[in-house]
């Protein structure tokens, strides 16, 4: 009897915890028919209940799953394999234990310069595009609804046709020579003298590639905002009118952040991944390799080992670097939101 | 006492009338800038050789011309393949992919946030922590297990390995984490069995977040060349962007290119704006008032 009721108070911990995990409130699914429960039995038996309870549950999920799993956990797992072997992805991989981490983090030079590089832009990038996204969609969000479709493409623009137009736009804005736009407002306005190396010197290399990248940042986020505000139950707005609430950023502190919390995780953790990914950017703009490296980012040092030198184990031991620096980052915002949230 | 509220209101009101302006004026200068490259896609594509060549490049065309269009024409006459067969293939694998991506990450995500079931906790936070993990190194493991699986040469390569976008779950998720429960159990007193409330109140809730997933993901399946060079070695199964990505080279080609550019991209331009005006108040049309 005692250890039937441990089992039971086991269970209805799990319980608990899930539901606090979850962080919301979860229905209680009625597939079970109203038929009562034997929870006494012990805590394997109530799971299996509980399991055969929801199989419509895991029959929904299932497609994706299969996929996940087959597609994209599996490569992932074996890439973490592969970062302690040698591997030039023609012959058997060699077991060398963590012979690729030592080499990353003691010898390898370039790696210090594409982090520190790859921080630089992720500490910039990621917050104000994140905000700009937010603000954005705000924006959008206070005009008519047939408007809204238009500013919408304005600002996705630079994601839709990036590579293609983007580049030739910003070569031009930030051409080293007098014809350059920027160079050559700078000298009519006499600030300069001669023009700026904007992509040659080592000094502005990473600046421009900031400045772009802002230019270019309303994204995914930025859309899920867009539409995660038309989610937003106007009635609120009334009540709150009630209650004394009456300007819009009142409005956007006491209802449209707090409502809008599903998003903000979304993208806060796309914005992570994006602004620590950065690559294909720094070499459209400044080229592969940069001068003295300048541009060099973590991305463009995996790319380097995978694609060019055909060491997929180090690659493999970079990118697990990075994805435990991404999880970090990822897991401390995800806190910080849910306790404000 | 009441009269003191109605001022407030009042006042309210009229604050209300400055905030629109300030809003447009900032949303339209920083829109102008923004839709730049849209603007120079479009423009270069209708540019006589004389000014695709000028440096500085300029945003607008002094003498439009068809002349790129019906120089793209002239290189696609004699390929091997006819082009139509390229388009045909997108168009297909587009179609298909984009409504098995929906059904798929609707499926999954109804229960994952509506329903408490053992494991679906942690088989969401697998989704969330994978969105966090670099794939950089991953393609030789992928490339094995699509192959392994006798995928390579079919259609089916082009749409199975990217349905599961953990993205797009991600994004379905937390959308309907908006929805308030309240609505399933309504809809559960009523008699609804789970496949209906799925169907029924979840998939037209989730209208807006379909959309945005939609334009997130047309613009790499309509431009997938990747795929065909890696997996594909029948010429006609491979895709139209692909065949673009071969046109590709020689000065003399510069105009072409461009017109190609702007033909790759406007699918994804029209899809959005189409997309966009389907984005509006779900709450308001739901009935949960």
């Amino acid at each position: 009897m005692g250890k039937n009721r441990k089992a039971l108070k086991k269970a209805e911990d799990t319980v608990v915890n899930d539901a606090q995990a979850a962080g919301q409130n979860v229905l209680d699914d009625a597939a079970d028919g109203g038929k009562k429960r034997d929870y006494t039995k012990s805590y394997f038996s109530y799971t299996m209940h509980e399991i055969w309870n929801h199989k419509m549950s895991y029959a929904l999920i299932a497609p994706f799953f299969i996929c996940f799993i087959t597609f994209t956990l599996l490569p992932l797992i074996a890439s973490a394999v592969l970062s302690f072997f040698y591997f030039d992805s023609l012959s058997w991989p060699q077991f060398i234990f963590w012979d690729n981490y030592v080499y990353l983090f003691v010898e390898d030079s370039l790696f210090l310069k594409a982090f520190s590089n790859t921080l630089y832009y992720a500490v910039i990038v990621g917050p104000v595009s994140y905000i700009a996204s937010y603000f954005f969609a705000w924006f959008i969000n206070q005009v008519p609804n047939k408007l809204r479709p238009i500013y919408t493409l304005a600002f996705y623009a630079p994601s839709l046709c990036s590579g293609i137009a983007m580049g030739v736009v910003w070569l031009v804005m930030f051409a080293n020579d007098s014809q350059g736009y920027i160079n050559s407002v700078l000298l009519n306005a006499g600030l300069i003298t001669e023009p700026i190396q904007f992509l040659q010197d080592v000094k502005w290399i990473m600046p421009v590639i900031i400045i772009v990248a802002l230019w270019s940042s309303l994204g995914a986020g930025f859309l899920s905002f867009v539409a995660g505000f038309t989610n937003v139950d106007k009635e609120l707005y009334d009540a709150a009118m009630v209650d004394g609430i009456t300007s819009r950023f009142q409005r956007l502190i006491y209802i449209d952040i707090p409502q809008t919390m599903p998003q903000l995780l979304f993208s806060a953790v796309l914005t992570i991944t994006g602004s620590f990914t950065v690559g294909g950017l720094s070499q459209t703009l400044v080229g592969h390799p940069s001068p003295e490296d300048a541009g060099l980012t973590i991305m463009l040092h995996l790319g380097d080992y995978a694609g060019q030198r055909f060491e997929v184990g180090y690659a493999s031991a970079i990118a697990v670097v990075l994805s435990v620096m991404v999880l970090g980052i990822g897991r401390l915002a995800f806190k910080l939101l849910q306790e404000k949230g | 006492m009441f009269q003191v509220d109605v001022d407030y209101l009042k006042k309210a009101k009229k604050r209300r009338e400055i905030a629109p302006t300030v809003i447009t004026i900032v949303l339209a200068f920083a829109g102008v800038i923004s839709a730049l490259p849209i603007v120079y896609l479009f423009v270069t594509a209708f540019k006589p050789a004389e000014e695709l060549f000028l440096y500085p490049p300029r945003f607008y065309v002094a003498n439009p011309t068809l002349k790129n269009f019906s120089d793209l024409v002239s290189i696609t006459a004699n390929t091997m393949v006819p082009f139509t067969r390229y388009l045909f293939n997108t168009i297909i694998i587009t179609a298909l992919y984009m409504f098995a991506l929906i059904v798929v990450g609707t499926m999954a995500c109804y229960p994952l946030s509506k329903h408490k079931f053992p494991g679906g906790t942690a088989l969401f936070k697998l989704v969330t922590n994978a969105l966090l993990i670099i794939s950089g190194a991953a393609a030789i493991p992928s490339y094995i297990i699509v192959t392994g699986l006798h995928l390579d040469n079919t259609y089916l390569v082009y749409i199975i390995p990217g349905l599961a976008n953990c993205t797009c779950m991600f994004l379905l998720k937390q959308f309907l984490d908006q929805v308030p429960n309240t609505i399933f159990e309504a809809g559960k007193i009523d008699g609804a069995s789970e496949w209906q409330l799925y169907t029924k109140i979840a998939l037209p809730l989730l209208r807006n977040a379909q959309a945005t997933c939609v334009i997130l993901t047309f613009p790499g399946i309509w431009g997938d060349a990747g795929t065909s060079t890696t997996y594909i070695y029948d010429e006609q199964l491979r895709t139209f962007a692909f065949f673009m990505s071969t046109l590709q080279g020689g000065l003399a080609r510069t105009g072409a290119n461009s017109a190609a550019s702007l033909i790759m991209t406007l699918p994804s331009i029209i899809v959005f704006v189409v997309s966009q005006s389907s984005v509006m108040d779900t709450m308001a049309h739901s009935g949960i008032k």
